[in-house]
């Protein structure tokens, strides 16, 4: 896992992607996160009350044992994660093996959207570390 | 894995906090949070079991400053120090920029602290690393102790077990008190940050 120098570039051409497909559709924060649970962008009108810190380092490690829950029963990897609460939920979706998008939204967006509107816009983020 | 965040002008690393467990690491971290400035530190995050043992990890975000302009920010974590919890000692470490080996100075965890080092070893090559060449530094916690009637090993012993081929700076603690911690702390960050300055902003490259 190599270090990670984040740009303005790429943070900017992130958001956007993330803005665009998420936000508008209505979810209430996006967290850009890496697998080591640094925090690469943050999105949303919910995005500075929530701490993102604490929940990027959760998210990181939950996707991880979820990982290893996948190898218990022989699949490769889960590719996301759904947690429903009573009123707001959370979706994580890997990017790639070292991102993942952690996408929190109330009742008022459906969960088919929001697994949607994050496949479209995996790999242009992908591209973006990439490049 | 560190993060340089060119836009807020923010690096951030990752400190991890190893060793058997019983140890002192969780101990470590409370101490760091309690006595440090809440300007400079963020929440502790928790996740232990309903004693008072680590499930998963403890993660405590400290502000240290600036380099080169740069804010330093440092995440550290502790591993759940027990043997069954490999699994999750090796998703704690994913990422990590430096390290603090926490050894039990207690004569009957002597096994326990070398089998956790080897452990760290095995767990690093398993992440493509190399405890060679990762920041570290060892603690050898609970040096008070050594005037009870409790068997302990000697500061020579656990040099000797963890610290023969490593050769890395060693601190005498008392995490229970806050003794040798900070002097701890600032070790490894040191080395840490230095570490990552060294490879992307003072030689103005970028990976």
């Amino acid at each position: 896992m190599a270090d990670l120098v984040l740009t303005a570039e790429i943070q900017n051409k992130a958001t956007e992607l993330i803005e665009n497909a998420l936000i508008k559709a209505g979810v209430s924060a996006v967290l850009l996160i890496d697998g080591a649970g640094n925090v690469l962008a943050n999105c949303g009108a919910r995005g500075a009350e929530i701490d993102a810190i604490s929940l990027a380092a959760l998210a990181a490690a939950s996707l991880g044992a979820t990982a290893q829950i996948a190898k218990l029963i022989g699949e490769e990897d889960f590719s996301l994660l759904f947690h429903k609460g009573k009123t707001g939920n959370i979706h994580f979706g890997r990017l790639g093996n070292d991102l993942i998008l952690v996408t929190i939204f109330t009742d008022e967006v459906s969960l088919g959207l929001v697994r949607c509107r994050v496949t479209e816009i995996t790999q242009p983020i992908l591209d973006i570390f990439e490049a | 894995m560190a993060l340089i965040d060119l836009n807020k002008k923010e690096v951030h690393c990752k400190i991890v906090y190893y060793g058997p467990g019983r140890c002192g690491k969780t101990t470590n971290l409370l101490h760091i949070y309690a006595t440090m400035n809440e300007q400079h530190r963020g929440k502790m995050l928790t996740i232990d079991t309903k004693g008072d043992r680590t499930l998963f990890f403890d993660l405590l975000p400290l502000n240290l400053g600036k380099i080169s302009g740069f804010d330093i920010r440092i995440q550290l974590y502790t591993v759940p120090g027990q043997v069954m919890y490999e699994a999750t000692r090796k998703l704690v470490l994913k990422g990590v920029d430096g390290l603090v080996f926490v050894a039990d100075p207690l004569r009957v965890r002597q096994a326990r602290n070398i089998e956790s080092l080897e452990g760290l070893r095995q767990n690093l090559l398993d992440l493509h690393m190399n405890l060679e060449e990762t920041p570290l530094v060892l603690q050898y916690n609970k040096r008070d102790l050594v005037n009870t009637p409790i068997p302990t090993l000697t500061v020579a012993e656990l040099d000797q077990d963890l610290n023969q081929t490593l050769k890395v700076p060693t601190f005498e603690a008392v995490a229970t008190t806050g003794i040798g911690v900070f002097e701890t702390l600032k070790a490894i960050s040191k080395r840490t940050v230095t570490n990552v300055a060294n490879k992307h902003l003072l030689s103005g490259r970028k990976s």
